[in-house]
Order: structure tokens, then C-alpha cells, then sequence
């Protein structure tokens, strides 16, 4: 007796809940392996998974087991060559040796770390969590293209409501010239013949009785081709089609003068990640300028970007001169979608920043998408400048560009959860 | 190996090429089928072949190769590991995973050719099968009809308890559980409890008996002064382990029965993790019986069918350059060695089994008088499959032909020493102690720790305490013991103790505690 099964189309990932579990449980570790990660990324690659390697210490399954070291024990090999009773094999220095072969390894696991791949899901939860995004932006983010249903032809199945009436109609007037449907006009004709001679009271008409049967012969001829068959009937047809994404630009700006340390610089890339994530979402190309700037500003790569060190002043204008240069050389606004995030510590030359207030009002606004700034502070100065309206030069002079322009966000940020606000307006603005 | 030379009368091979159909699978099964019942005159259960494909395959390899398994984090872990070896292609996966069931489950990939589809069939459906089917072992103690559902109703009782009572809540009592799996098995069958009826009788008859023979003479007999009078902490002590069974080397059995501070869904789940120990226990003391009666089946089946003509040759070559491949056994000293090919050894001593039974050397009368040359070698492996385990087939059949052949040797090994001695090799004086001390590597009761509950004074401290015999001085692994001490100590609720004694001197070796709240 036998049965064979096809098991192959039977849903998959049986062990999601499994995987789930264990993600759970070695969920600190995987996290702190996320963060030291974030800082080796690229900012275009965060959306991507990640094979990780956690230490096996949180996940380990410890059971009563034989040490390998200590004791007599024996061990059958196979393939002698050359040994004979009695001989000494000196044992292998620093190793545990071969034991005897009795021992197998704990499942193949040495104290080797755990290594295994995070999907990109599974890896923006996570670090999601660090940012504490809402969950309608993280479910939001994590889909990668939008879809909208788009008309694509008819279909001969679907809901009433998407009933094509031309189109069933027109199949349906086709059928009924090709099978010979008698139309009413014809149909009518015999009727008021025969009511016409009923009531001229010519019983013994002799083209009655021809004419009935023709009545009978039309409404039978009727009945079997039906006005509307099913096999006329269409309906339309629509696909999901990814939205018409277009390109877009994000410039992403920062100071980089010395009181800018590494903290501070892991922030900044944390909201630029999470702006990068955002726009992934929403255009098929982006492009990433970084722009940099001490007392003079350059468009670096982002390796220089992140981690070379300059010293100098600090004249916020020439980064944006350095943006607004590029954008007339590179990035024309009817092309490009134009973002900008900058992050700073708040520091300007004197004088500068109503320079830049003018900057962005007369030139740089008018052409962006949407600009953030961040200003990071330690932690402890988070207290002091709880009220938005003290500041720097630059904070006061930016927050007269805020209050013009719906589209630029600032915010104070001193641990990681304090970025997301910035984009608060532009996901509640575009998504909602 | 020898392809035998095709016999006159030839059927057109079923098959070229790798591409295979259902059609097709069909009508091999039934081939195979014709072979494995007729001319071996196995005997199986009812087949139930799934074709799944290689995400599944993995898994199945995590949930243990169990077709439902309740969830925990650890079959999560197995899996990332398995998929992240199996997408670097480190590994590869296996053909098939086969299931003691009944009706016995084989999984096969179905990225398989048509000839390894029936290699596969022939190996599992067959081969595992009827060794499922007959081996003492599987027969009393896993019970093939009952898997599937208790292991549904394990998954649902586990869902419903984290439900219930919170993951962290479950998932800490299956740490534990699987931490103690090992020492969750009755390696022996007890008696059966006595019912109140048998007691009764027997009370009286004691009582009886005692009336009978009483004589007030015994009174005045002075007691041997050199046996002190027992103390009443003795008298006690020794009244507490009767009632709680003591010793007792089920350690999950135990907590489950006895932890004064389980819930009853708590108790549940140790009683399923368990159950789930006891059914895997057989196979691993079966693992070279098993893929020696399988491997050993397929090939014969594959040279028959072959021989009819059923094969065609291409097809015969792959599946000989697989078969090669499973019974492939690198050198002590190859870098690929990692101790003994279950499949080589199992293979190798169901073919000399056979050799032995139809054309014996002197030798083989010496060494298997009731065997050699009995002429029916079906019957003498038939009888092996069905009466032994690794343990004690190895210690029966392993001839010294084949320890010559395979060139083994037993290499000892005393910690102190900066040497290993090369205790005995395949000649005269050696064949005796290689086969012996073969046997007792694949025996679980020796490969394992010896750990044992001997005492637990629930009316007194309620320390729990275990007893680690010691063989041959070979210690725990110290870091895991206490993890898995403290496991233990989370299911008994209060303190637990552990001694390691020697087995031969009796003396103590080490104690470890886990107290309650560290």
C-alpha cells in the first residue's frame, strides 16, 4: 500500500513562529550587532538584510555532558597504516586532540559565534525599535513600492461592480447577428399580422396557421439565444502597477569641525538612514550627495563623510552655497525631487547664521521637497534648550524659515528616539 | 563493488534521463515494491511518500525532521544555522528524512533525478521501514500509531500554554526540559505498579506468613555487634527513597512526578518533552543498524531491479556514484575523518552477515558457529534487524574479517599521559577487545553521563540530590553542568545538590550546588 503526496505548493516558512522565538531571545545581542553594523553601513544599503554573528553565550543549550579533557577513554579508529599494539602517539600540543573520536562536537558548534542571515524585515524591526518609529511608518517603510490598481483589459471574471456594459454589449450584439437572433422588430411584425387578422375575425386565413408556427419558431429561436449570455458578459480588468516613482536627490549635510565626536556623528547617520529609508520608498532612483563642511564646504564620498576628521571654523552658508551650487550644476529642480537633511551641532560663526536664514528663504526653499535639520546636543543640554524658542544664532534664525515654510522640520535630538519626530510632518504629510 | 553481469531476459529500463513524473515514481514504487516483498520478504508499514522541496526539507530538519513540532526558540536557531550553512553550500541536504510512523512518512527532495527517487523509495520506504517496523526496540517503545497525533497535541497544548500563561513562562520550562532531555528516557522497562488488590494480598500474606512462623526464641538471639543498630534518620532516609523510587535516572520522570512546585501545565510540558526523548531514544541506539539494514536494502534492491534490466545503466552509474558516496569512509589520519560512518559500518557488516551466511572462511566457523554457512542469509539479517541494537549487534556480528578490512584500531587515551597508546589493532590478540570496545562507544548508557536522583527530603531542607557515577574519571564539562544544574534547580523550585562519585572507589570526587534564587 503506498501514497504519494505532493507537498511542494504547501505553504512555506513552517518555522516562522521558531524563528521568531529566536530572534526574541537573542534579541539584545542581535540588536547591539545591529547598531555596531549601522556604523560600518552605507546608508543606501541599511534597507538590505544582514548575515550576523551573535555570540553563542545567550543562545547556548547547556546539557549534562562528558568533559573532553580528563579521564581514560577509548576510541575505535579505522584505516591503520602502520601502528602496532603498544605504540605511543605523542598528542598534539595546545589541541584537546583527538580524544579517541567518541565525543562529538556540541552540534557542530565550537565557542565560535553564531552566525546566521537577518531578512530586511526582520533587520528594520529592529532597528526601527531603537528609533521608536510608530508602527504605521515602520509598515509603511518597510513595503518598498507602493502599487496602485491600474486598468488592464477585460477579464471574462470579477464583481459586479466592475461590470464593462459597452464591452459585454458589444459581445453580446455580436453573437446575436452571428446566431441569428430575431430581433423584436421582427418578431413584432408577426404578432401584429396575426393580431390583425384574429381581428379581422379570418379564422380560416390560410397563412394563420404558418404564421403561428412562425411566432412559435421566432420566440423558441429567442429563448435558446439568449440577449445577454454569460460568455458576453466582461468585466475590467485591474493590476496592481508599482506607483510612477521618479528620482530623487537627498543631500545630506554636516558639520564636521572637531566638537562634532563620534556620537554625535552616529545620530546624524541614524536620521539619515531614516530619511534614505523614506525616500527608497517613494522613488525608484535616488541620489546621495554628501556635503560636508568646516569653515569651507566639499562634496565628499560618504566613507570621507563620516569618518575623516577636519578642523576649522564652522560657517554653516558655505555648505549651503556648496548645495545650491549643485543642485543648478546637477540637480534641476523640474527633474529632481529635492531633499535635504542636515545635522550640526548648533555652533555658527558670527554673523552667519542670518545669512543662511536668508539663504534658505530666497533660494534654497522654494526649490526643496523638504529639509530637515537636526541640531545634537548631549544629552544633559536636552534639558536647557527644552524650550524651542531659546537657542544659537543658527536654532533662532532657522526657526524664521520653519515658521514660513510647512516644509522644513527641526528638532533638537539626543538619543536616537529623538529623530523621528523630525520627520513626523513629512510622513503624516505625504502617507496620511 | 560489483554491477552484476545482466541476466538473458531484459525489460526495457523504465527511465532515461533525470527528469521524473508522478507517473513514473509510480511505477518504480511498485518495481521496488515487487523486490523488497518478494524477494527479501520485507515486512512494512503502509507507505506515505511526500515530495517536498528544499526550503522544506529544512524545515523538517530543524523541527527534529518531525512533520509538526511544538514551537520553540531553539528549532528557530537550528534553522538559521541549517539555511545559512545551506545557502553558502557548506552542506548539502539529505535525499530524504524518513519518519517511524504509521503509515511511515518519507520526505523526498524533489529536486532528486529519477535515479535517486529510487534509490530513495528503496531506502526509506523499505529499508528505515521495515527496520521501524521489526526492531525490539522501536516495537516497545515508540509507538508508531500515536506520533502524529501526540505531536499535534503537543504543538496545541504548547500554543495554548503560551497563550495562557506567556512565552517567557513556557519557554522557560522547555529550556529546562530540553537541558535534562538527555536523562528523560527509561532505558529499562519497570515493573508494573502493583494495584491495590495485589498489595492488599500481599500484606496479608506477610502478615500471614509471619503469624506462622513466629517463635519468641529469635528475641533472645543477641544482635551481630558489628552491624550497629540503624539510626532513626537512617530508617527514615531509607523510607523516603522507597516511597519516591529512588534512585531514579529519568530525571524529567522525576521532576514530573515529584517537584513539590510545578503547575500541572508545567508538569504537562516535561511529560511531552519526555515522551518526545523516549520516542527519538531507539534510533539513536540504532543508528548503524538502521542506516545498515537501509543501505544494505536499497543496494540489493537497485542491482535487482538493474538485473531485470529495469535500470538503464546511466541511471545505474548515478545511483552507484551515490550509494559510493554514502558509505564513503576517509582514514584516521584524512582531514575529512570525523570518527566512523554509521552508513559504512552498518553497510559493511550487513554484507559480511551475508558472506558468512553463504560462503564461510574457517575462520567464521570458529567465531560464529550458529551461522556460518546456514546458507540463508535473508532469514540470519532478518533476525539481526529485528533482536539487536548497535551495541549488542556490534558485539555479535563484527567479524575479524571485517575489523582486518576496515583496518580497525582502538586508541586509548589517559588524560595524564602526553601520549595516546595504541591499546589493540585488527590482528589475533586485538579482535576481541576492538569489537568490544566499538560495541560500547554506540551504547548510550556508557557514551552518556551516569546521572541519578538519589535523594530529595521533602519534609526536611527539600534539597534535591543527584549523583554523577563517574567512569573511568572522565569528568562533566563543568560550565555546561552548572548551567544545566540550574535548569534543574528552576524545575524543582528549591536547592539542588550534585556529587560526582567514582564508580569503582566509591569516593567523592566534586560537588556542585545551584541554589534557589541564584
Amino acid at each position: 500500500m503506498r501514497h504519494f503526496i505532493d507537498r511542494r505548493l504547501n505553504p512555506k516558512d513552517k518555522n516562522l513562529g521558531n524563528r521568531q522565538r529566536f530572534i526574541r531571545r537573542a534579541k539584545e545581542q542581535i540588536r547591539q550587532k545591529i547598531n555596531e553594523s549601522i556604523q560600518g553601513r552605507k546608508i543606501a544599503d541599511v534597507g538590505s538584510g544582514e548575515t550576523i554573528s551573535i555570540p553563542t553565550r545567550s543562545i547556548h543549550e547547556p546539557h549534562f555532558r562528558h568533559s573532553r579533557q580528563g579521564g581514560f577513554r577509548e576510541g575505535v579508529l579505522g584505516g591503520n597504516k602502520e601502528f602496532s599494539t603498544g605504540d605511543r602517539i605523542r598528542k598534539p600540543q595546545g589541541g584537546q586532540g583527538k580524544g579517541g573520536g567518541k565525543e562529538g562536537a556540541d552540534s557542530g558548534e565550537g565557542d565560535d559565534d553564531f552566525q546566521f542571515a537577518l531578512t530586511r524585515d526582520e533587520f528594520l524591526d529592529l532597528f526601527f525599535e531603537d528609533l521608536e518609529l510608530p508602527d504605521l511608518v515602520k509598515k509603511d517603510l518597510q513595503e518598498l513600492h507602493a502599487t496602485k490598481p491600474q486598468r488592464a483589459g477585460f477579464t471574462t471574471a470579477g464583481t459586479p461592480t466592475r461590470l464593462a456594459i459597452r464591452r459585454t454589449m458589444r459581445n453580446s450584439l455580436g453573437r446575436r447577428l452571428v446566431l441569428h437572433r430575431p430581433a423584436d422588430a421582427e418578431l413584432e411584425e408577426v404578432e401584429a399580422e396575426i393580431a390583425r387578422i384574429e381581428a379581422e375575425e379570418e379564422d380560416d386565413f390560410p397563412g394563420l396557421e404558418a404564421l403561428y408556427a412562425r411566432q412559435e419558431a421566432l420566440q423558441s429561436r429567442r429563448r435558446l439565444v439568449a440577449f445577454i449570455d454569460p460568455l458576453d458578459i466582461r468585466y475590467r480588468n485591474y493590476q496592481p502597477r508599482p506607483q510612477p516613482n521618479s528620482k530623487a536627490v537627498m543631500f545630506c549635510l554636516m558639520d564636521v569641525s572637531g566638537s562634532m565626536g563620534e556620537r554625535e556623528k552616529d545620530l546624524a547617520k541614524r536620521f539619515f538612514i531614516l530619511l534614505h529609508l523614506f525616500l527608497q520608498r517613494r522613488y525608484d532612483r535616488i541620489d546621495l550627495v554628501f556635503i560636508r563642511h568646516t569653515h569651507q564646504a566639499s562634496v565628499v564620498d560618504e566613507d570621507t563623510f563620516f569618518y575623516s576628521r577636519e578642523t576649522g571654523g564652522t560657517v554653516v552658508s558655505s555648505a549651503i552655497v556648496e548645495m545650491l551650487h549643485e543642485i543648478k550644476e546637477r540637480y534641476s529642480p523640474r527633474e529632481w525631487n529635492i531633499y535635504a537633511a542636515q545635522a550640526s551641532d548648533g555652533e555658527n560663526f558670527a554673523g552667519d547664521s542670518d545669512y543662511c536664514a536668508k539663504l534658505m528663504l530666497e533660494e534654497v526653499m522654494p526649490q526643496l521637497q523638504y529639509y530637515a535639520y537636526v541640531e545634537i546636543l548631549d544629552e544633559r543640554e536636552i534639558e536647557l534648550f527644552a524650550n524651542p524658542q531659546v537657542g544659537a544664532a543658527l536654532w533662532r534664525s532657522y526657526r524664521d524659515v520653519a515658521a514660513r515654510h510647512d516644509n522644513f522640520a527641526m528638532k533638537r535630538v539626543g538619543r536616537a528616539a529623538d529623530i523621528y519626530p523630525v520627520f513626523r510632518e513629512l510622513f503624516a504629510k505625504r502617507e496620511g | 563493488m560489483v554491477i552484476a553481469t545482466p541476466a538473458v531476459k531484459r525489460a526495457e529500463p523504465l527511465f532515461e534521463g533525470t527528469e521524473w513524473t508522478f507517473d513514473l515514481v509510480h511505477r518504480l514504487y511498485e518495481e521496488i515494491e515487487i523486490v523488497a516483498l518478494e524477494d527479501l520478504g520485507l515486512d512494512v508499514y503502509p507507505n506515505q511518500l511526500e515530495i517536498i522541496s528544499s526550503e522544506q526539507m529544512l524545515d523538517a530538519y530543524a523541527s527534529l525532521g518531525m512533520p509538526i513540532l511544538y514551537r520553540h526558540w531553539s528549532f528557530g536557531k537550528r534553522f538559521a544555522r541549517d539555511q545559512r550553512l545551506y545557502q553558502k553550500g557548506v552542506t548539502g541536504l539529505a535525499y530524504e528524512i524518513v519518519i517511524n510512523s504509521n503509515p511511515c512518512i518519507s520526505y523526498n527532495m524533489e529536486d532528486n533525478s529519477a535515479a535517486l527517487h529510487t534509490l530513495v523509495m528503496a531506502h526509506a520506504a523499505f529499508g528505515h521501514n521495515h527496520f521501524f517496523k521489526n526492531n525490539y526496540l522501536f516495537r516497545e517503545w515508540t509507538d508508531a500509531e500515536s506520533i502524529l497525533d501526540f505531536l499535534d497535541y503537543a504543538r496545541r497544548f504548547v500554543g495554548a500554554c503560551e497563550e495562557r500563561y506567556g512565552l517567557s513562562e513556557v519557554e522557560a520550562v522547555l529550556d529546562a526540559a530540553h537541558a535534562l532531555m538527555d536523562h528523560g528516557v527509561f532505558r529499562y522497562h519497570r515493573r508494573p505498579e502493583p494495584t491495590q488488590k495485589e498489595l492488599q494480598e500481599r500484606r496479608s500474606r506477610i502478615a500471614d506468613e509471619q503469624e506462622r512462623s513466629y517463635n519468641d526464641l529469635w528475641r533472645t538471639v543477641p544482635r551481630d555487634p558489628s552491624r550497629p543498630e540503624p539510626t532513626l534518620a537512617e530508617i527514615e532516609a531509607k523510607e523516603r527513597k522507597k516511597a519516591l523510587h529512588l534512585p531514579e535516572e529519568n530525571l524529567l520522570y522525576f521532576l514530573e512526578m515529584h517537584s513539590p512546585n510545578l503547575k500541572d501545565w508545567q508538569r504537562e510540558l516535561l511529560s511531552i518533552v519526555r515522551q518526545l526523548a523516549q520516542y527519538f531514544y531507539p534510533q539513536r541506539q540504532t543508528k548503524v543498524m538502521n542506516e545498515g539494514c537501509a543501505t544494505f536494502v536499497h543496494h540489493h534492491i537497485v542491482n535487482a531491479l538493474y538485473e531485470k534490466g529495469l535500470l538503464s545503466e546511466g541511471a545505474m552509474l548515478e545511483i552507484l556514484h551515490s550509494h559510493s558516496n554514502v558509505v564513503f569512509q576517509p582514514e584516521f589520519d584524512d582531514p575529512r575523518y570525523s570518527g566512523l560512518n554509521p552508513y559504512t559500518l552498518g553497510f559493511n557488516m550487513m554484507c559480511d552477515i551475508k558472506r558468512i551466511v553463504t560462503e564461510p572462511k574457517d575462520e567464521d566457523y570458529e567465531w560464529f558457529p550458529d551461522l556460518a554457512g546456514t546458507g540463508d542469509w535473508r532469514a540470519a539479517l532478518k533476525h539481526a534487524w529485528a533482536n539487536y541494537r548497535d551495541e549488542s549487534f556490534i558485539q555479535q556480528y563484527l567479524s575479524p574479517k571485517l575489523i582486518r578490512d576496515m583496518r580497525l584500531f582502538v586508541l586509548a587515551d589517559q588524560s595524564e599521559e602526553s601520549f595516546y597508546r595504541v591499546a589493540d589493532i585488527h590482528d589475533e590478540r586485538g579482535y576481541r577487545h576492538v569489537r568490544q570496545s566499538l560495541a560500547r562507544g554506540y551504547d548510550p548508557g556508557t557514551a552518556d553521563p551516569d546521572i541519578q536522583v538519589v535523594d530529595a527530603d521533602l519534609r526536611g531542607d527539600r534539597v534535591l540530590r543527584v549523583q554523577h557515577t563517574v567512569r573511568d574519571g572522565i569528568p562533566l564539562d563543568s560550565k555546561d553542568r552548572d548551567l544545566a544544574l540550574k535548569h534543574l534547580q528552576h524545575l524543582w523550585g528549591y536547592g539542588v545538590s550534585m556529587v560526582a562519585v567514582d564508580r569503582d572507589t566509591g569516593t567523592v570526587l566534586e560537588e556542585s550546588q545551584a541554589a534557589k534564587g541564584a
